[in-house]
C-alpha cells in the first residue's frame, strides 16, 4: 500500500479533493474560518493558533524523512487556514505514527500529534478512517483488547506455565462506546 | 528526578496489554522471571481492557473511558499497575495525569464511567516496567543481584518513543537523552552503544497503514546500530520489538543488507546477567537467533 491509506469519503466531492492534492492551490471558498476555533476547544487543542511555522516539527518527523506527502507543518497550517475538507480527506493524515517528537520539540507549545488525532477524530466523522482503525476498534468491542489472541497462544501460554490472561467485561465495553459515541462511530462507517 | 530503591517488595498489578502475549510472550515469560529474583510481587488483573491507544485516532473520549476503566480497577485492588507495553503504560500515566489534574475532564469522564457503575479517583500510579526498576528496585541493587557479568558485549538501546514522550505528561527520564536504560544495560555489566539517530521512532505504529516507510525506517535504525558496533539490541517495547526482530529478516530481503542483530527484551539481557538459562528467558523464541553472541555468557537450557 503507498500513502493512500484513508478510504474514499462519503462523498464524491470530499474523494475528489482528496486527489486534488495537499499542493493544489488554494480557492477562498475552500477556507473554514472557524475551524481553527472548532479544534482550539477540543482538548489539547488549544494552542493551535500559536504555530509560526518554523519548520521544527517536520524537520525533526522520522515519518517525513521517508514520507513524499507527509508534512506536521503543512498539516497545521491546513487547519489553521480552514481548509477542512483538504485536511480531513488527507490520505497523509494517517501517517502520524504519534511519537511526539513534534510536540516535545515545538517552541511553540502547540500540541502537534494531538491536533493531529483532533484531525483525525474529525475525520473519522466525516466517514474516513483506514480499515485497520475498524478492525481494531470491533475488536474492543468483541474482545476487549485491540488484537485478538489466536487459540493456539492461549494454550501455548498454559504449556509454558503463564497464567490465564484475565478477561474483559464486554458489557461494559458496550456501555462506554455507546456513551461515548463510539459505537456509532462504528456502525457508520461500516456502511461508508 | 530518578528516585532509587524506595519501596522494595512492593506489590504491582501487572498489565499485559494485547501485542505482548499476541507475539512477544517472550517478553512476558523473561519480565516475570527477572522481577521475581528482584522481590516484586506480580498480582494478575482481576479484568483488564485495551488500554486505549489504538483507537485514540477514533474516538479520543473512548479512549479516555477504556484508560480510566484499567485504573479504576487498579484503584479498586488498592495497587499501581506496571505495564510492560510502553503504548499502554504511556496511555495510563497521561490519562491518570490529565484527570487527576483537570476536574473538568474528570468530570467529563466519570460521566461515562457512571454507566458502568465506576468512578475515577485518581489514588494509584501506573508504571512502566523500566520506572519499577529505576524507582522501586533501583540500580544498586540490580547491579548487586548480578552474578554473570555481560563483560564486554556491546548493546544498544531502543527504549521506544512512549517510555518518555510526550514529557511533559509521562514525566519519566529525559526524552532528549534518555539515561535509564543505559544505565540498566551498564548494570549488567554490557557496556552500552549509541547510534546515530537512537530518538526516532521505529516505524511500527504505521504498519497498519503504509507497509514501507516503517521498514526503511527500521532499516536505517538498524544499520546505524551495526555501524556504531552493537552486537545485540535491547528494547522493552512489543512493537519496537516486532520491528527490528520479527522483520529483521524480511528488511535484509528488502535492501539485500545483513545485520543479524539479535534483539532482546531488556529482561531477557538481565536474565542472563541473573544466571537465568537460555531456556528460562524463552531466548529461542526471537527470530534473529543470539546463540552465537551471548554463548559465552548463557548456561544451555535447564
Amino acid at each position: 500500500m503507498s500513502d493512500a491509506a484513508a478510504k474514499p469519503g462519503r462523498d464524491e466531492d470530499a474523494g475528489k479533493a482528496a486527489r486534488i492534492g495537499i499542493n493544489a492551490p488554494i480557492r477562498a471558498h475552500e477556507l473554514n474560518l472557524g475551524f481553527k476555533y472548532e479544534i482550539s476547544a477540543m482538548h489539547d487543542g488549544e494552542k493551535l493558533k500559536q504555530c509560526f511555522q518554523c519548520g521544527t516539527c517536520t524537520s525533526d518527523c522520522p515519518i517525513a524523512r521517508f514520507s513524499d506527502t507527509y508534512r506536521p507543518r503543512m498539516i497545521i497550517r491546513m487547519a489553521q487556514l480552514g481548509l477542512r475538507d483538504r485536511v480531513l480527506s488527507s490520505d497523509t493524515l494517517w501517517l502520524c505514527a504519534a511519537c511526539f517528537t513534534c510536540t516535545d520539540r515545538c517552541p511553540q507549545d502547540v500540541e502537534v500529534a494531538s491536533v493531529i488525532r483532533i484531525l483525525r477524530n474529525f475525520a473519522v466523522r466525516e466517514g474516513f478512517m483506514p480499515l485497520i482503525f475498524r478492525e481494531l476498534g470491533s475488536n474492543i468491542l468483541r474482545i476487549g483488547v485491540a488484537y485478538e489472541i489466536p487459540e493456539l497462544r492461549l494454550k501455548k501460554r498454559e504449556i509454558v506455565g503463564l497464567p490465564p490472561l484475565p478477561k474483559s467485561d464486554l458489557n461494559d465495553m458496550l456501555k462506554l462506546a455507546n456513551a461515548t459515541g463510539f459505537s456509532k462511530t462504528l456502525k457508520e462507517t461500516e456502511r461508508k | 528526578m530518578i528516585k532509587s530503591g524506595q519501596s522494595a517488595n512492593k506489590e504491582f498489578l501487572l498489565f499485559l496489554g494485547c501485542a505482548i502475549p499476541y507475539r512477544v510472550s517472550s517478553y512476558e515469560i523473561s519480565t516475570r522471571k527477572v522481577l521475581a529474583k528482584l522481590g516484586v510481587k506480580l498480582v494478575e488483573m482481576p479484568d483488564y481492557n485495551c488500554c486505549g491507544l489504538p483507537i485514540d485516532p477514533v474516538n479520543h473520549e473512548m479512549m479516555l473511558s477504556l484508560a480510566a476503566r484499567n485504573l479504576c480497577v487498579a484503584e479498586q485492588k488498592k495497587l499501581d499497575i506496571v505495564a510492560l507495553c510502553p503504548g499502554c503504560a504511556g496511555t495510563l500515566r497521561k490519562v491518570n495525569k490529565k484527570l487527576k489534574e483537570s476536574k473538568e475532564l474528570r468530570e467529563k469522564v466519570n460521566g461515562y464511567l457512571k454507566e458502568i457503575n465506576m468512578e475515577f479517583h485518581g489514588t494509584v500510579e501506573a508504571k512502566h516496567l523500566l520506572q519499577l526498576l529505576v524507582e522501586d528496585v533501583g540500580l544498586e541493587k540490580i547491579r548487586d543481584a548480578v552474578t554473570k557479568p555481560l563483560t564486554k558485549l556491546q548493546v544498544a538501546d531502543h527504549a521506544g518513543c512512549h517510555v518518555s514522550r510526550p514529557s511533559k505528561q509521562v514525566s519519566f527520564d529525559n526524552s532528549e537523552d534518555p539515561e535509564v536504560l543505559k544505565n540498566l544495560i551498564e548494570a549488567t555489566g554490557a557496556k552500552h552503544v549509541d547510534y546515530k539517530d537512537k530518538l526516532s521512532c521505529c516505524g511500527a505504529p504505521i504498519a497498519g497503514v503504509n507497509d514501507k516507510i516503517p521498514l526503511q525506517l527500521a532499516r536505517e535504525k538498524l544499520s546505524s546500530m551495526r555501524n556504531a558496533g552493537a552486537q545485540i539490541l535491547v528494547t522493552v517495547c512489543p512493537f519496537c520489538h516486532m520491528m527490528f526482530d520479527t522483520n529483521q529478516l524480511r528488511i535484509e530481503r528488502m535492501f539485500t543488507e545483513t545485520f543479524k542483530i539479535p534483539v532482546l527484551h531488556y529482561p531477557q539481557l538481565l536474565g542472563l546477567a541473573l544466571g537465568f538459562s537460555s531456556s528460562d528467558l524463552a531466548l529461542r523464541d526471537l527470530r534473529v537467533d543470539p546463540s552465537g553472541i551471548i554463548s559465552p555468557y548463557a548456561m544451555e537450557g535447564s
